[in-house]
């Protein structure tokens, strides 16, 4: 076991692996300490770290978010699968991230109901619960202008979990929805006080009231300790730090779903509760910043839809000229991240590559110039254009700007 | 428990045993109403029932007009949203052809009076989290007052009128008619 003296323990800030340490009391710990002190030439010479209470990432693994003042992007292109590890789930907040005691924290159901009830998080999680692997993604998911773009930068606001909790159709049943009840209000408890109103019908298809993530609570980021969550839709609408659901024959036209979350789609019309997401893919390798070799290359992405499954995914490694059919990695799930990938063999020639969805609705992700011809030359909430590489000769890959 | 320990196969099963035994936990009937959580007080639906509604229903008592939204609107909302609204890092909320300066800031073609189509919205948003940094601060009389500014400074109340519960949801905004429901339906049309 390697000796970790004290100036060793001092420099926390700059702690970069784990290794083991004697406390006071003879107990053997993990302590944080850099990496050059810790690493061994031969790892078969020395003996490893013993078990520990909670695992960490391997320090040589620099897995970031990318914070904004309104929201942190997912690295897609460093991830593999279809499952995003919490801590890397992408955030989006119009108010920052609550800091919320859960044994405070209670749902309130109300309005249009039989009996007005108040739920804790003990009583939420005695209910049957459901769980489900579905993608979750901003509807403002997309960005274009530069070469220098990754997956993260372009669409990093989309991730994937397996969420748990109580199907808001057993909270809706306990409570008596009201027949004449056709939307709900959601509100969560941040300082936004974000609202959003959602068709009931929702509510009985297959809105979760969500109070674990991956296996474990919630993240605060994600909503701790409660929150809505709806496959499939816009993430806006899939309130966190869920207080309040009021049941409503009319939608209350807040502000989240009136001056934002709403597309210009020519004629002068604004669409308004444009709740699903349509189908997206995007080649998530090779993709900007890490650059290729001239030979075989497995081309991988991620494809999704708010509206079914992944039917078909194609790639084209000719600037679109001829297209493939890709390989979908099982499983492929309804309304979530689906792996694709084609082998490629690249002889060094530049080219562009890039990737189509199509749904199981038939519907076939379209190019940027499509959208805008559909919207009268707007952009805004809703763009999943087809998104292309430039491949160099020198192997360097660029994103390949839209241009109006 | 003997009708719960041979659920594993219920399918399997069902041809060659009784009903009785076959039941597995997902048969049995879900009860409609499991019994939890606890009725909710007066007090808690006061305190928690904020919202406003585009009908009036949820404004509150009070009355507020543009020239005294205009003194908290400088104290309280111009570091971020500008003088008289027209930008600044928060966003513009005033259209900006309204007034003689124009300020460069966020969306100045997304404003209250260009893009907003229900009047309540704007009491409903400004009482749960303006001002930003402060969000919950405000009296009602106050948000009645800072709606009646806005709603002015945009060129679709006039000076002298009063906004009440009552006036509040009879205001037409000029965005109103624009909006239309989502038209997507999936399938092969790209829209
Ligand atoms: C500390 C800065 C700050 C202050 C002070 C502030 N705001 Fe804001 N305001 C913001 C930000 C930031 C947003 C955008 C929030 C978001 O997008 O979630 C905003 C948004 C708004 C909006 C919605 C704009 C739109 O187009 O959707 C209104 C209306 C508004 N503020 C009114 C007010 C009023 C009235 C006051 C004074 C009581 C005020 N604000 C004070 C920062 C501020």
């Amino acid at each position: 076991m390697k000796k970790i003296n004290r100036r060793t323990w001092l420099s926390g800030a700059t702690t970069a692996a784990v290794a083991i340490a004697q406390t006071a009391t003879g107990k053997a710990v993990q302590v944080g300490v850099p990496i050059e002190q810790f690493w061994s030439d031969d790892p078969t010479k020395q003996p490893g770290t013993p078990p520990s209470q909670v695992g960490t990432r391997s320090p040589f693994e620099k897995l970031v978010k990318s914070p904004s003042e309104i929201s942190s992007r997912t690295p897609l292109q460093d991830l593999h699968g279809i499952l995003t590890p919490s801590d890397l789930h992408f955030e989006r907040h119009h108010n920052g991230v609550p800091a919320i005691d859960p044994a405070k924290h209670e749902l309130l159901i109300h309005g249009m109901v039989d009996k007005p009830l108040v739920f804790t998080l003990a009583d939420l999680k005695r209910f049957p619960s459901v769980s489900r692997i579905a993608f979750l993604e901003c509807s403002g998911n997309f960005r274009t202008g530069k070469e220098t773009l990754s997956p993260q930068d372009i669409c990093g606001l989309t991730s994937q979990s397996e969420w748990t909790g109580v199907s808001l159709a057993t909270l809706f049943r306990e409570v008596g929805v009201k027949p004449g009840a056709r939307w709900f209000l959601a509100e969560g408890g941040d300082a936004a006080l974000m609202t959003r109103s959602i068709p009931v019908q929702k509510g009985w298809d297959d809105a979760i009231i969500a109070y674990a993530q991956n296996g474990e609570a919630l993240r605060p980021e994600q909503g701790y300790p409660v929150r809505l969550f709806l496959p499939g839709w816009e993430g806006n609408t899939s309130i966190k730090w869920l207080r309040r659901l009021e049941l409503g024959d009319a939608p209350w036209q807040t502000r989240e779903e009136t001056s934002k979350y709403t597309e210009a789609v020519g004629d002068g019309k604004i669409r308004q509760f444009s709740f699903d997401i349509d189908a997206r893919s995007i080649i998530t390798f090779p993709a900007y910043p890490a650059p290729v070799q001239r030979g075989w290359i497995e081309i991988r992405g991620l494809a999704w839809s708010g509206r079914g499954t992944i039917e078909r995914v194609e790639v084209s490694a000719d600037a679109g000229k001829s297209w493939q059919v890709a390989t979908l990695q099982q499983p492929v799930l309804d309304k979530a991240h689906t792996r694709f990938r084609l082998l490629w063999h690249w002889n060094g020639d530049e080219t562009e590559i890039m990737s189509r969805a199509i749904d199981s609705t038939g519907y076939v992700q379209p190019t940027f110039r499509q959208l805008l011809d559909a919207r009268g030359g707007n952009s805004g909430y809703h763009m999943n254009p087809i998104t292309a590489w430039q491949i160099k000769r020198d192997g360097r890959v660029l994103h390949r700007p839209e241009t109006r | 428990m003997v009708g719960l320990m041979v659920s594993f196969r219920p399918m399997a099963r069902v041809s060659l045993t009784s009903s009785a035994q076959t039941r597995s936990l997902d048969t049995i009937p879900t009860p409609v109403r499991f019994g939890f959580g606890r009725p909710v007080t007066a007090t808690e639906l006061t305190r928690l029932d904020i919202d406003v509604q585009p009908d009036g229903k949820g404004l509150p008592a009070g009355a507020g007009t543009a020239v005294q939204g205009k003194v908290i609107f400088a104290v309280k909302c111009a570091a971020c949203h500008g003088t008289g609204g027209t930008g600044g890092l928060g966003g513009a909320l005033v259209t900006t052809s309204m007034t003689t300066t124009a300020v460069v800031g966020k969306r100045p073609d997304k404003t209250i009076g260009t893009y907003w189509p229900y009047a309540t919205t704007v009491f409903d948003y400004i009482r749960r989290a303006m001002p930003f940094n402060e969000p919950g601060s405000l009296t009602d009389e106050e948000v009645y007052h800072l709606t009646a500014y806005l709603l002015h400074a945009n060129g679709i109340i006039d000076e002298k009128a009063t906004i009440t519960a009552q006036t509040l949801p009879k205001v037409v905004m000029p965005a109103q008619k624009l909006f239309i429901p989502d038209d997507r339906r999936g399938g092969p049309e790209i829209r």
